[in-house]
């Protein structure tokens, strides 16, 4: 037995608590997560069944905890769990679950599947068997800040060119700011307009904001590659940072799994309570909405519908927010067949997105998305996750669909709408 | 001889084993310790405990179409077998003699073919899903198994010595339920009782997280 192998078996032991024992000890087996999941959904093949990827897990628990398996051991017989398992299921549990948790909304006995795929993650990461495009990630993390590599300086130059834009300076290291704003590598790279758009709402609403250059990252690779001990600190670093700038809230932005880590993981992780209050940036927005501090003119007439990034609204309960933005800035807003917290994932949540050996199986599980869009026959697809934008347009492009479908931010959707010094902007 | 020794000290063995076996599994749940969650909560835990263990009695609407086959075979097994082992005359005469003391009025014979066809094709339905789909077959294990076949043939001997009203069969239905009592707390049958736990974990994560689930 390999020492890796012995860890990662050591780590999958300290992940037995009440609800994984409760959990295990209520499965029949009956499968129905699987019609949750469009993994199974989009492939047919029952390895990609939920409750199927923590079947290392349960082969432990069997083996070290039930009476049966206990039994069996002490006489040389049952079924171990050995390293190739750890080798089998690694693709199963990084590439093939976004840990959306839609399975876990299902089961009839109520087991949180994604809860114990999380805990499974520990236990193949500490042995050595997670994806190297993962690992890398958390590395980059860990030394440079991002997960993408996205440098200060980087940083600095989309703010500056944001400022540019929005003819606003953007605050940096501003102390006693209530809000500090934590941004997505995607967001920073891929989507700086969301930058300029919160610059553009705050500045209307007269909130006081700021960025910080010492930790500006939102993301947890940790979270996404099962170390608590990474996860732990990047969270620490946004704490210091809160901490140092004296922040009374920190704002999660669009980025589905930063938020329910900032929100609901970070204080159990770390061990102790934040020492700021976390709010997701389209709780925010619709709380000056109703304030009255956010006030927009007009609408757009286009036919659209809205992608619940799993981690804000079936993980995170941000579910009225989001429609209650798009209502004020959209006449011809249409929701998806399944949606809320029952809606289905782009497939490249919980790290699948980083994988670039999982390109194939993303592609294909897409279909699902293809499908809810086929049925609406919309023009605009708006989401307020920057790795679900990045995953939704590798998605339309690998089905021919991106010349008739447009992504965009909610954040900067609301802000082509915002009505700046009571002066309407140019977006209407 | 048999018939004593299952109406008497197999009877107390059986019970016994039940109730310390069904108490250890749940202590076993409570020695696996739980951190108290550190979130600030959005809103009530114990709300959302109570809802999903309410709610999750009914296949949510967004997937039902797709799990019609085991929905309905569950619930007809289930509700069946409920009928049968709280409602079938013989049951209240020897919930009343041996546990409670008192009885309640009994279904009528209609009633108990009626819960039995239900019991038996729903059970039937769900083991030949549980072999022939391939999502149940990967996850299947000998336990499901097991205690699938002992519920049938426990099922079966009741059935059986209630029409024949023979004395050797009535034994023998006595002597499975009892086998299938010892079973019990060693296997998955625990679902029965463990789901109120399971669901009411995840009912209040998702409950503090204002999640209706």
């Amino acid at each position: 037995m390999s020492e890796r192998f012995e860890q990662g078996l050591s780590t999958l032991r300290k992940q037995m608590d009440a609800r994984v024992v409760s959990y295990l000890s209520s499965c029949v087996h009956c499968g129905i997560c699987a019609e949750a999941c469009l993994f199974y959904t989009e492939t047919r093949d029952p390895r990609y069944t939920p409750i199927y990827k923590v079947e290392p897990l349960r082969r432990l628990w069997s083996r070290e905890y039930s009476f049966w398996g206990k039994l069996a051991s002490s006489v040389g017989l049952g079924e171990s769990l050995t390293e190739q398992d750890f080798a089998d299921w690694e693709e199963l549990v990084y590439d093939g679950c976004t840990m959306c948790s839609r399975c876990s909304m299902v089961c009839p006995v109520g087991i949180d599947i994604a809860y114990m795929i999380r805990k499974v993650k520990e236990g193949l990461a500490a042995a050595g068997y997670s994806p190297d495009d993962l690992k890398g990630a958390a590395k980059r993390a860990v030394e440079i800040g991002s997960p993408m590599g996205v440098t200060l300086a980087t940083l600095q130059a989309t703010i500056k060119v944001q400022e540019k834009e929005c003819g606003i300076p953007i605050p940096l290291d501003r102390e006693g700011a209530d809000y500090l704003c934590l941004l997505s590598s995607g967001e920073i790279t891929g989507f700086p307009e969301f930058i300029g758009s919160i610059a553009r709402i705050f500045k209307a609403a007269g909130i006081s904001w700021t960025i910080s250059s010492e930790y500006f990252e939102a993301t947890n690779t940790g979270v996404q590659l099962g170390n608590s001990a990474i996860a732990a600190e990047l969270i620490g670093r946004v704490v210091n940072a809160a901490e140092k700038l004296k922040v009374k809230y920190v704002i999660s932005p669009e980025c589905g799994h930063a938020y329910t880590t900032i929100r609901w993981d970070a204080p159990n992780i770390i061990g102790r309570p934040l020492p700021f209050k976390v709010v997701h940036i389209l709780e925010l927005l619709d709380q000056l909405r109703r304030d009255g501090r956010l006030k927009t003119s007009g609408t757009t007439g286009e036919r659209l519908t809205y992608h619940d990034p799993c981690n804000i609204s079936r993980r995170g309960g941000v579910v009225r927010e989001p429609r209650n933005l798009l209502n004020q800035v959209a006449s011809d807003f249409v929701e998806m067949s399944d949606h809320g917290a029952m809606n289905w994932c782009c497939g490249g949540g919980g790290g699948v997105s980083t994988l670039e050996r999982a390109r194939d199986l993303r592609t294909k599980v897409f279909n699902v998305k293809k499908r809810q869009i086929d049925e609406l026959n919309v023009e605009t697809v708006v989401t307020a996750c920057s790795n679900c934008r990045h995953t939704w347009e590798d998605g339309l492009e690998a089905y021919g669909m991106e010349e008739g479908v447009e992504l965009v931010g909610l954040t900067e959707l609301v802000a082509r709408y915002l009505v700046e010094n009571e002066t309407p902007t140019a977006g209407q | 001889m048999f018939a004593e020794f299952v109406d008497g000290p197999f009877w107390y063995f059986s019970v016994t084993v039940f109730v310390v076996g069904v108490v250890w599994r749940f202590l076993a749940v409570l020695r696996a310790g739980r951190r108290p969650d550190l979130s600030v909560a959005r809103a009530s835990a114990v709300v959302g405990a109570i809802r999903t263990n309410l709610s999750r009695f009914l296949p949510r609407r967004e997937i039902a179409g797709r799990i019609r086959l085991p929905v309905v075979a569950g619930y007809m097994f289930h509700l069946g077998l409920f009928a049968l082992l709280l409602f079938a005359a013989p049951h209240v005469d020897f919930i009343k003699e041996r546990i409670t003391g008192f009885g309640w009025t009994p279904m009528p014979h209609w009633a108990f073919i009626l819960a039995s066809e239900f019991a038996f094709i729903g059970l039937l339905i769900l083991w030949l899903h549980r072999v022939l789909n391939p999502v149940t077959r990967l996850l299947s294990r000998a336990d499901d198994h097991i205690a699938a076949i002992l519920t049938f043939v426990v099922m079966l001997t009741g059935c059986l010595a209630l029409f024949q009203s023979f004395e050797g069969l009535r034994v023998l239905h006595l002597f499975l339920a009892e086998l299938l009592l010892v079973y019990f707390p060693f296997s998955n049958l625990m679902h029965a009782l463990m789901f109120v736990p399971s669901r009411g974990y995840t009912g209040a994560m998702l409950g503090r997280r204002g999640i209706h689930a």
